[in-house]
């Protein structure tokens, strides 16, 4: 197999679009300005004028955008969410990125020109609920979960018709993505229906002299020695107590970095990787992506390069994630 | 009140590991002693735990049935490989019971004919809803992050009978990984099925000692115990016709039996739930989602 692979990159504004394109992104995927999408951050994504823009930044360089319009509408108030579909089809986008099935029933009856995706928000994690999609909506591409090994992702590709894209760098869900309700249950907002994970409206962090604790909502998520960095307190990176010591129950505040298995990947028959952090800055947008143009251009010919990506890794670890067994 | 906006009870699935003889015997007395109507059956949170139950399933279903439950099948949330799609498909194939999807895999099988949707298939507003009806979804259990607005909005405008959790732990997330075993260093592979030491859940804590959550398995769930015993009359406006109480170690004949009083007018939501908090040893309770706030809240009546 020699097609290369495809490098989707992340922007939540229009300066980090500009640097994934210029540092070689395939695509850019971004979000709206609002609750439609699952990075709903003060200060970040996108308005319509800044999408045409960005759009155009990115057709002249040959580079392609995508919008993820992947929380799962409100009852009773599905404008927002069909507005965001109208618009990104009216503007022109190669892509929208969709995990609500009422919405991906809209799309295909509004705009059936208009290419689909499967958000890894759907979590279609198999064969039938792959093809549900496929067969219902059309769906061209879908972002798999983060929860299949390896030979699991290879098995699927083999048994599904049509292309799938998988996370290679980034921050890592623990829990299967769209179906957690873990930050509603400490803040009342989540990821289906706020489009935000652990929001730092609800997070405080208390110098308490010999360690520093980090909460989210009235629950303590982490607590620091003075010689130890406070990380964000997501709630599924914290530490707690089952039996005995405290401990990263769920996961270590670790970054995802895929990047050495791009030849194993390419061998499941996957079409496209995608870094994941619409909330990072624009020097870290245009180093991570610069790397991975690197790597994927190196795999393509049949090569393996290094690169040093650990200055810019959550707590400077690395998983492979769920990629590995092992992981389990 | 006319009967038909009487809520009935529904029997939740086991979500824990419970011995094969134990989990047939709940099933029994359920079948013998709770005002139940309808009953799920089936293993939704781990594959591996599937063939303890299976000698037991025919005798379950037939005592059920046999009292005049309805009985569903319940399928697993989390589907990742072959042998878990096979297992679904067996299911999903099934011609004589109603089955209940918990992943959109068992949506796309149970098309065309009468099924439930479970609490882990994501229905969060009427464009999913109808989509589904469609398809053939008779009966939904929403997503457990729901309040009584968006409830309300689902029922107005679609036939569908509506289903709640109203008790026990709520089911948060599912994941790949199993915290049970790695609360005990093993591996998921090799687990020893060491979830079947917590029968309602391995309580976790925060570093500072105060209750949090709760692991089953690849499963989070919450410290608190779910309980809506003060929310009946929201729960009947919003049109939720099926109460869903899901299973505990306390006596669930007991707390069916408090549901139904309050339902039917009998006894005070106060008296109903004094009786619950003797079957959960005085756990803290929670009903925040259905008022529109944080999950690990108790709001409204029995607030105060």
């Amino acid at each position: 197999m020699t097609k290369k692979l495809e490098l989707v990159c992340p922007a939540g504004t229009p300066a980090s679009l500009k640097a994934a394109v210029d540092s070689g992104a395939d695509v850019v995927y971004l979000g709206f300005r609002d609750e439609t999408n699952a990075r709903n951050f003060p200060g970040l994504n996108f308005s319509r004028d800044e999408l045409h823009q960005g759009l155009d930044y990115a057709h002249e360089r040959n580079a392609h955008v995508y919008v993820a319009i992947n929380t799962f509408p409100e009852a009773g108030n599905p404008g927002p969410w069909r507005k965001a579909v109208d618009d990104a089809a009216k503007i022109g986008v190669d892509a929208v990125i969709l995990a609500d099935i009422g919405l991906a029933d809209y799309a295909t009856q509004t705009h059936p020109d208009l290419r689909r995706h499967l958000s890894v928000q759907a979590s279609a994690s198999n064969p039938e609920a792959i093809k549900f999609y496929t067969e219902a909506f059309g769906v061209q591409r879908v972002v798999l979960p983060r929860v299949l090994t390896l030979p699991e992702i290879a098995a699927l590709n083999k048994e599904i018709d049509v292309e799938t894209e998988v996370f290679v760098f980034g921050g890592l869900c623990v829990m299967a993505e769209g179906r957690c309700a873990l930050s509603s249950y400490a803040t009342g907002e989540s990821p289906n229906m706020s489009g935000v994970c652990s929001p730092a409206s609800h997070v405080r962090y208390e110098d308490e002299g010999d360690r520093m604790v980090s909460r989210l909502g009235e629950f303590t998520i982490n607590a620091f020695e003075p010689d130890e960095n406070a990380g964000y307190p997501t709630l599924c990176k914290g530490r707690f107590v089952t039996e005995g010591d405290p401990q990263y129950l769920f996961e270590e505040p670790t970054s995802l970095n895929a990047a050495d298995m791009l030849p194993e990947l390419m061998e499941a028959g996957v079409t496209a990787l995608k870094i994941e952090g619409r909330q990072r800055g624009r020097a870290y947008i245009g180093q991570v992506v610069a790397a991975f143009r690197k790597v994927v251009d190196a795999a393509a010919e049949g090569q393996k390069v290094k690169v040093d990506l650990t200055a810019v890794t959550e707590g400077q670890q690395k998983t492979s994630g769920a990629y590995e067994k092992t992981w389990r | 009140m006319s009967t038909a906006n009487t809520p009935k009870l529904a029997m939740g699935p086991v979500l824990f590991n419970w011995k094969p003889e134990v989990w047939r015997d709940f099933h029994f007395r359920i079948a013998d002693e709770a005002p139940i109507d309808t009953v799920y059956v089936g293993e939704v949170v781990c594959s591996k735990r599937s063939p303890f139950y299976l000698p037991h399933i025919a005798d379950v279903v037939e005592r059920l049935l046999a009292a005049d439950k309805k009985v569903i099948l319940s399928t697993l949330a989390l589907i990742m490989n072959k042998r878990e799609m096979d297992s679904v498909r067996e299911i999903a194939a099934d011609d004589d019971l109603m089955v209940e999807a918990n992943d959109v895999s068992a949506v796309a099988l149970l098309k065309g004919k009468p099924h439930a949707i479970g609490p882990f298939v994501n229905v969060y507003n009427e464009g999913t809803l109808d989509y589904l009806v469609r398809n053939g979804a008779s009966r939904i259990c929403l997503p457990v992050e729901l309040s009584a607005d968006s409830i309300g909005a689902l029922s107005k405008n679609s036939d569908v009978e509506l289903e709640v959790q109203v008790f026990g732990r709520l089911p948060l997330a599912v994941s790949a990984r199993c915290y049970h075993a790695r609360t005990h260093n093993l591996a998921k592979d090799n687990c020893q099925f060491v979830c079947d030491k917590d029968l309602d859940g391995l309580d976790l804590d925060t570093m500072d000692g105060e209750p949090f959550l709760a692991v089953n398995g690849i499963q989070t769930m919450s410290y608190t115990y779910c309980n809506m015993i003060g929310d009946v009359d929201l729960l009947k406006e919003s049109g939720v016709k099926h109460f869903r109480l899901s299973p505990h170690t306390g006596d669930m004949v007991k707390v069916a039996k408090a549901f139904q009083g309050v339902i039917s007018g009998k006894i005070s939501a106060e008296e109903a739930d004094d009786a619950i908090a003797q079957e959960i040893n005085d756990m803290p309770i929670s009903n925040g989602y259905l008022h529109g706030k944080e999950g690990v809240l108790l709001e409204g009546a029995l607030a105060e």
